[in-house]
């Protein structure tokens, strides 16, 4: 089994006109690296009618919406993650209730960079996991020194300060990969058993994948590419020479089933040619 | 044959790098199954005069075969010539330079006069457009990304010039392919390491619209993880022969045209 515990679809009422050709390059991609599960969200309109990073309500609710729609068309191959902006509380709430428990089906909670993370405005959201016992993934810059045009970004000692308001509660410390300084945030979060780390993101640095483990062990990390599959994969590659099979398992799949609900994954991958071991030509 | 025209020895500045001996890079070449990689000196890009670096590259490729050396030099600094000379008669495969870091305007009086030199001389000139991405940069790494327009004007420069240009992303360089000539893009060889797989699949858009041929292997190791170029090649549909003209036979190719008169 391979999760991908970091993935983005799109959807037409995006700004791109290539969002079919862009969802569908993903699963093809993901069948040549043999993902079982994309584990995926939608971030409103993706900047069409609001922001991307700070979503308006009717948005989120097409963007979970065209999500929920994915996933009734692809089975097991494709899970959800309800996003939505704390800005709005009850609408939030009601989002969660409406994509998780009222037959949505979705298994996780995406938190992007709307609200600071260490907000209090944050807090029902958390609330809410801890009730439907779903983990948070939430967007995070790797140490921000500032603030970053487009979205309220919030770094790894921000989400440290939710998880210690939420010890019940998984949150997923996003993209170590996608840009700032990742050793700030592996420091950051090393103290919080409930924080867990994606390996997603275009940074393939080397020694990264090595502090993340020193830093967290293998039991604290999960699988995930975001928006590059390629680096997802050569990451995945470079692991498979650094950790015992056992450690790479969990990484894989293992660590992610416990961390999302009881019977999210099913075992059965979908047909594919894995070409797991690195190196081909 | 896989040639990484974008390897490194030597250590990061800004933060922990492991891999950067000479049998660091072996290994890391074996487990990515690189055949032969193009060295620079990783280090010396930081240094007043990275040319002091050089020596350490040439003993590094004299020493293993796998190796070929990639001296840098600087042309604000009074010996520059003389750097250019010793490349040529070492069968060095290009040169690099780094202009932000050292200083220099990119598309300044020194680099015309060094791309001028290069032209003549039939050496390839190597930059990057940055080693490590701009959000994650220490506060006093403050050199500036290679600019489309600085690459343009260099290409622009003298008609014999070559340029190898690492690190570029898709908005980069198809603003400077399509900012040239067929004839000035013909003389630019872009390695891989930086362009996006999928799903945006910028390689793939890439490899249509710039062409298969201007393409070469490149992975920034070992600053970067090579399997992150093998990957996006694996990924890719590519029909018979294209994987081995990116691999190694455009940047042969390229070498192998030899002075332009």
């Amino acid at each position: 089994m391979l999760i991908d515990v970091h993935a983005h679809f799109l959807h037409a009422a995006g700004p791109r006109a290539d969002w079919a050709e862009r969802n569908a390059s993903r699963l093809s991609a993901g069948r040549k690296i043999g993902i079982t599960c994309h584990v995926a969200s939608i971030l409103g309109s993706w900047g069409r009618t609001s922001p991307t990073y700070l979503p308006s309500p009717a948005d989120v609710t097409a963007g979970n919406d065209a999500l929920l729609s994915l996933m009734r068309e692809h089975g097991a191959l494709i899970r959800g993650y309800a996003c939505v902006n704390p800005n709005f509380t009850e609408h939030a709430l009601a989002e969660i209730e409406r994509c998780l428990a009222g037959g949505g089906g979705m298994i996780g909670i995406k938190l992007a960079a709307s609200r600071r993370a260490d907000d209090p405005l944050l807090d029902p959201i958390g609330d809410s996991a801890r009730r439907h016992r779903v983990p948070v993934l939430h967007h995070v810059w790797q140490h921000r020194r500032r603030e970053w045009p487009g979205q309220e970004a919030s770094d790894a000692l921000e989400l440290g300060a939710l998880a210690r308001r939420h010890p019940d509660v998984p949150f997923i410390l996003a993209h170590i990969g996608g840009g700032g300084d990742w050793l700030h945030s592996l420091h950051a979060v090393r103290p919080l058993a409930n924080v867990f780390v994606d390996l997603s993101g275009s940074g393939v640095d080397g020694g990264m994948l090595e502090a993340c483990v020193d830093a967290l062990g293998a039991s604290r990390l999960l699988w995930g590419a975001d928006i590059t599959l390629d680096t997802g994969w050569a990451k995945l590659r470079y692991l498979e020479r650094l950790l015992p099979a056992d450690a790479l398992e969990a990484v894989r799949w293992r660590n992610a089933a416990g961390v999302f609900p009881a019977g999210s994954f099913t075992a059965a991958p979908p047909d594919s040619p894995t070409g797991r071991k690195g190196g081909g030509r | 044959m896989r040639i990484d025209v974008n390897a490194f020895i030597g250590r990061y500045p800004f933060r922990r790098s492991p891999g950067g001996s000479p049998s660091g890079l072996l290994g890391t070449m074996d487990r990515a199954g690189t055949d032969q990689a193009w060295i620079s000196n990783l280090s010396a890009v930081f240094w007043q005069d990275p040319t002091d670096g050089n020596a350490a590259v040439y003993q590094c490729a004299a020493a293993e075969s796998r190796f070929r050396p990639v001296p840098a030099v600087h042309p604000g600094l009074p010996h520059w010539e003389e750097v250019l000379r010793e490349a040529r008669a070492r069968e060095a495969p290009c040169v690099r330079c780094d202009p932000t870091h050292y200083g220099l305007d990119p598309s300044g009086a020194e680099m015309r006069a060094l791309a001028a030199a290069c032209g003549r001389l039939g050496l390839s000139v190597l930059m990057a457009v940055r080693l490590e991405d701009i959000r994650q940069r220490h506060p006093n790494d403050g050199a500036a990304e290679l600019s489309p327009a600085a690459v343009r004007a260099l290409v622009r420069a003298d008609p014999r010039v070559r340029l190898i240009i690492t690190h570029a992303d898709r908005d980069f360089i198809e603003q400077v392919h399509f900012g040239s000539t067929p004839g000035e893009a013909a003389r630019i060889l872009w390695d891989i390491a930086w362009i996006w797989g999928p799903p945006e699949d910028h390689l793939e858009l890439l490899l249509r619209t710039v062409g298969v041929e201007r393409f070469a292997f490149g992975t920034g190791m070992p600053l970067r993880l090579p399997e992150a170029s093998v990957a996006k090649l694996d990924l890719l549909d590519l029909g018979p022969g294209e994987r081995e003209r990116i691999e190694g036979g455009n940047v042969e190719g390229f070498l192998a045209r030899g002075p332009a008169l």
